[in-house]
């Protein structure tokens, strides 16, 4: 087994792995990455299963000593990481030699960084996740939902005779935001008005600083839902709902099971995982597609991991 | 009945089987779900219930959009309602007090029922579990009498003590873990009701019924029940 100590954290700072499924009907989220491509990559790096679980670092302020030699995995954002003082680039594995301190400063691209080890960091499977979800006190080290703390010790138990790579260029993710997130169209679409319909995918959107593993909130022209007062329906990962305010918020990975907002669909997976390193005052537009067309995006996208 | 399916998002379509919210709807809803898990077997990630409609979570590496939406055909086929799939009875004691439940005398003004009225009739009618949502266990129940129908508070609690028994509208709840929240608390129940070493994990399901017992200050500390009061733990 080989260790890593924790000397510095945040509360943004999380294990997390692909999130919880099949407790929905209960109330329990979803939970999990909120950017599942970098995530994904960080342990197809390491050869691991792509659900095992990574350390989630949102914007920096992490540091941790390597007990032992280890191997690891660095995907995502790059948070200004650096191995003792020297600059580690994400998007390749890498060697943490005992005593070596890897740390992440501050966000120069991208907002989450994705941190992974041979067979995944050791925690306990709540409910079939590690994903850790402080809000309903699921998931992490302790299987209680709190994030990863100062002193505390990661461990993984996969080996560590692994050949380093660097992920190809042409397979590293874009952060830029200039690319349009495509939503699914769907739900209560066709009660907005046919100006709203049209703002919602003809303008820009800023994103608010109003934003968690629950959801991100958008600021532009109000959106105008003009049906019913709806009953309280299961949300899906990405969906866009309208509050009265007419501020769209783009629902995450712990949202919560069922809501009565309107909604004029959902985030593909892969615009989740763009919106999910971009950071608050960024500038986003919406794109429509059709489910079919994204479908196949997805599958084709998810390819590239074999 | 006339079930209609639309999309929610790239992997989820939600079958919508009823317009308004009734207690006659679950029988169908239990037969759905049911039919709707059979006909997905593996390949369905998560199924989530409430009250009009079943979203349909399906792994989409392994079916189409158009492939879902034939199975949900399928499934939905000569459905009936399936009087065998009644949920569990359960009695939840609550102890009802004006220090864990403040809105008893709120309640009390706006329906011009004493105090001691607002107890007993909230007690003594069996509710349905519609749906569960909002927290882990979190059940949403219903109908509770116009009389004691009352909406949410205008600024929701940032801190709600796990336990707590509330009314919002015509629907009751108890919070499973300490969270925000803005229902009318009028109790609190020692009853543990999200438990991950349980089979199962929450105490109550859609489709079950409840009824709430009042107990005793001393039964409620017995039961294991916390008494510290809302106003101490915020």
């Amino acid at each position: 087994m080989s260790r890593l100590f924790i000397e510095a954290s945040t509360p943004l700072c999380l294990l997390q792995d692909a999130g919880r499924f099949g407790v929905r009907h209960l109330g329990v989220t979803q939970g999990g990455g909120l950017d599942w491509r970098s995530m994904s990559w960080a342990n197809w790096l390491l050869g691991n299963g792509l659900d095992a679980p990574v350390v989630e670092i949102t914007l920096g302020g992490f540091t941790v000593v390597a007990e032992e030699d280890c191997v690891l995995a660095l995907a995502g954002a790059d948070l200004g990481a650096q191995v003792d003082g020297e600059a580690l680039a994400p998007w390749r594995s890498f060697r943490l030699h005992k005593g070596q301190r890897l740390q992440f400063t501050r966000p120069l691209l991208g907002a989450r960084a994705y941190l992974a080890a041979p067979g995944g960091f050791d925690a306990p499977k709540v409910l079939g996740s590690s994903s850790t979800v402080v809000r309903e006190e699921l998931g992490g080290l302790d299987g209680m939902g709190r994030p990863l703390a100062k002193g505390a010790q990661l461990s993984y138990c996969g080996s560590d005779l692994i050949l380093l790579r660097e992920l190809p260029r042409e397979q590293v993710p874009d952060f830029k935001p200039d690319t349009p997130l495509d939503v699914v169209l769907g739900a209560q679409i066709g009660a907005f008005s046919g100006q709203s319909l049209f703002d919602a995918f003809n303008s820009v959107w800023t994103l608010d600083s109003r934003a968690d593993r629950m959801g991100i909130r958008l600021l532009g022209t109000p959106l105008e839902y003009q049906g019913k007062p709806m009953i309280s329906e299961g949300i899906p990962l990405g969906a866009v709902q309208v509050p009265p305010d007419g501020q769209p918020i783009v629902l995450l990975n712990d949202r919560q099971t069922i809501g009565g907002y309107p909604r004029l669909g959902a985030l593909t997976p892969l615009a989740l995982a763009r919106l999910a390193q971009c950071l608050p005052g960024a500038k986003v537009r919406l794109r429509p597609v059709v489910q079919d067309v994204a479908h196949r995006q997805q599958v084709e996208y998810l390819q590239r991991f074999r | 009945m006339k079930p209609r399916v639309e999309v929610v998002a790239l992997d989820c379509l939600m079958v919508r089987l009823f317009d308004e919210i009734a207690e006659a709807n679950m029988p169908w809803m239990l037969a759905a779900s049911e039919s709707l898990r059979a006909a997905f077997a593996g390949h369905l990630i998560d199924l989530v219930p409430s009250y009009t409609t079943l979203m349909v979570h399906y792994d989409l590496t392994a079916l189409s959009p158009a492939q879902a939406r034939a199975l949900i055909a399928e499934a939905l086929i000569d459905l009936s309602p399936n009087a065998s799939t009644t949920g569990k009875c359960h009695v939840l004691p609550v102890w009802y007090d004006l220090s864990v439940g403040p809105e008893l005398s709120l309640l009390s003004q706006r329906s011009g029922l004493s105090v001691d009225d607002v107890i007993r009739r909230h007690s003594e009618r069996e509710y349905q579990v519609f749906a569960l949502g909002f927290a882990p266990g979190f059940a949403f129940m219903g109908l509770v009498e116009e009389e004691l129908a009352a909406p949410r508070l205008n600024t929701p609690r940032k801190k709600v003590a796990a336990g707590s028994v509330g009314i919002a509208e015509r629907q009751t709840a108890a919070y499973p873990v300490v969270s925000p929240g803005g229902w009318n608390l009028i109790g609190r129940t020692p009853a543990k009701l999200f438990d991950r070493e349980r089979d199962g994990y929450s105490l109550m399901q859609p489709g079950d019924t409840v009824r709430f017992e009042a107990v005793s200050h001393a039964e409620f500390i017995n039961l294991g029940g916390d008494d510290t009061p809302l106003e101490a733990q915020a």
